[in-house]
């Protein structure tokens, strides 16, 4: 029988000619990650073990994001371990404040990822290389600390459900809301340990921006990985970054598929998932209008440039309602240097927003923007679980950079239309 | 290897972030993160739980970010063994991986009652609810599962092979 995507991908990094689902199989990976949470207790068990070197030292990239610029003195002390490390072992993707970036942003912008490789990274949103046709997921971090030593990681080798999309998104509909709505649809556990392999003629009216934010959520429905083709979107995007030789991945014909979803896009509407659970999805339409005392646009989900040129034609010329802290958090540093030279952050500060340097921050309750009991926020982040903006009485709700934009605009969640003003 | 402790008992979709939220990630010290586990769902477990109690949980056990933390800090605890109607990938390896006892086992999960005494038997895949008398056998792991835990985690497996 034929094998999928994410199959082919695996057989090819064991050395083997053919795996099935179900299997247990150790494989090459191409790069390691790790960040300012993962790696401290990833380079700790790696030093308790007495491993004395890493595997490959341009095989391994960590990324200091999440809690920098340092937020307290524990945190500080974490990322000079994870600096020491990287030191020591000659590291060369290290990234630190000033040249880092979210790390799900900045691995695809640096050309760290190609169609066809494995990577794995001690963080669970790890599977946002997908978009690119690879084969990516997010392991533990003593996956990772025996991963650089060795370059290689167990993996049981998942079956599939595969989503075809078809139809072109209105105008306000982006990956974000097409992602939401299978969520909702399959649910938190609805892909729990399969890959979510995408396919379909829609596919090509959704920007690699789209499909990153999409594969990014791939775990919000318990998958263990979520990819896309490689189409000729995927290829420019990856030839203009990538100078490396990489193979293009097509799931066999008759390779079989759990379940399938066949899913019209041109019907969906912007989407918001109401707390506590990504899979508590409504449109916004059926959102009621909810108050709200924050927005957060950013995050690995939605702070690639094309999020802040979305929110950016919304807020233009608008003011934030009072009342509301708007907060815009560009992924990268690049991506903030192009919002700032096309004018992207000059309409969010004159809007009455504040623009921080690239960081997770809030998306994880780390800091920028924590909530207090019974706030609520309008969130472009992944996740709306029980107390991960701040506060366990504080409520997020997540939508893509269009909603989140017209919500900071009106004071509750509403359509980009409302606020723009005609249809 | 056997257990035995009460059942502390949960919902579906137990998340990492409530499991050991991440305001507290920013040490990577057992005793100190041990503190704060399931303090936004349950802030008496932490307080009251004994070496040997189990968690018995719903679906989607340890759903959401990748954080070793989470398994680290319940591990701390003493806590012996964790059983669940199913477990988020992620948490599933890490447990593993650092050699937290965890057991799929559907029938179990929903039978067992909060402060019920438990026996488990990790060799044979049995768990008794010794309050009720009823008994159950979990699925066993796959013979590579098996290696890893009886070395006592993966980088004791790796550290043997390298
Ligand atoms: S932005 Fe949020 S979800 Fe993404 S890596 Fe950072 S904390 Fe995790």
């Amino acid at each position: 029988m034929g094998m999928t995507m994410s199959q082919k991908i695996l057989a090819a990094h064991a050395g083997l000619g053919s795996v099935e689902a179900g299997q247990l199989i150790e494989a090459r990976v191409d790069l390691v990650l790790g960040n300012d949470i993962t790696a401290p207790v990833a380079i700790k068990e790696f030093e308790k073990a007495g491993l004395k070197s890493v595997f490959d030292k341009r095989r391994i990239a960590l990324v200091m994001d999440h809690f920098t610029p340092n937020k307290d003195i524990k945190a500080a002390e974490q990322c000079r371990n994870v600096r020491e490390f990287a030191k020591k072992h000659g590291i060369i993707h290290f990234y630190d404040v000033g040249e880092m970036g979210i790390e799900h942003v900045l691995l695809p912008e640096q050309g760290l990822v190609a169609p066809g490789e494995l990577v794995i990274g001690a963080d669970s949103h790890t599977c946002t290389y997908g978009a690119l046709g690879a084969f990516s997921t997010g392991v533990g971090s003593t996956d990772m600390a025996a991963a650089m030593a060795t370059g290689r990681c167990w993996f049981k080798v998942p079956s599939a459900i595969r989503f075809t999309l078809l139809g072109k998104p209105g105008k306000w509909v982006g990956g974000k809301d097409v992602i939401l709505h299978i969520i909702g649809m399959i649910g938190v556990d609805g892909a729990l340990y399969r890959s979510m392999e995408f396919a379909g003629e829609g596919l090509k009216h959704l920007s690699i921006d789209d499909r990153l934010a999409m594969a990014n959520m791939a775990i919000e429905a318990g998958a263990k990985n979520g990819i896309f083709p490689v189409d000729a979107a995927v290829l420019s995007y990856v030839k203009a970054r990538v100078d490396r030789d990489f193979t293009v991945y097509e799931p066999d014909p008759d390779c079989s598929y759990e379940k399938e979803y066949v899913i019209d896009m041109s019907g969906l509407k912007p989407t918001v998932a109401f707390p506590h659970l990504p899979e508590n999805t409504r449109t916004v339409d059926e959102a009621g209008g909810i108050a709200i005392d924050q927005v957060v646009i950013g995050s690995c989900t939605n702070g690639r440039l094309e999020d802040l040129r979305i929110a950016a034609s919304i807020l233009k010329g608008r003011k934030v309602a009072k009342g509301v802290r708007l907060i815009v958090i560009p992924a990268t540093q690049k991506i903030y240097l192009d919002a700032l030279r096309e004018g992207l952050l000059e309409i969010f500060v004159e809007a009455g927003g504040a623009v921080s340097t690239p960081t997770c921050g809030p998306c994880l309750g780390g800091h920028m923007g924590i909530l207090a009991n019974g706030e609520r926020a309008v969130a472009t982040t992944n996740r709306n679980f029980v107390g991960r903006m701040g506060h366990t009485g504080s409520e997020v709700y997540l939508a893509g950079p269009a909603v989140a934009a017209a919500s900071a605009i009106a004071g509750r969640i509403a359509h980009p239309d409302e606020v723009i003003g005609g249809k | 290897m056997k257990a035995q402790g009460k059942a502390y008992k949960y919902g579906d979709n137990v998340d990492t972030d409530v499991i050991i939220p991440a305001r507290y990630l920013n040490t990577t010290d057992p005793a100190e993160l041990a503190k704060h586990c399931m303090e936004d769902i349950d802030p008496s477990f932490a307080p009251g739980v004994k070496a040997g109690d189990v968690i018995v949980a719903g679906r989607n056990f340890g759903s959401g970010s990748s954080r070793e933390h989470a398994p680290i800090s319940i591990k701390a605890l003493g806590v012996s063994c964790v059983i669940a109607e199913s477990f988020a990938r992620i948490f599933y390896r890490n447990a593993i991986n650092i050699g937290l006892p965890i057991m799929e086992c559907e029938d179990a999960a929903k039978a067992i009652r909060a402060g019920d005494a438990v026996a488990v038997d990790f060799d044979t895949g049995e768990i008794a609810d010794l309050t009720t008398g009823e008994k159950f056998t979990m699925h066993p792991f796959p013979p590579f599962i098996q290696q890893i835990i009886r070395a006592g985690g993966l980088l004791n497996h790796i550290a043997n092979k390298l």
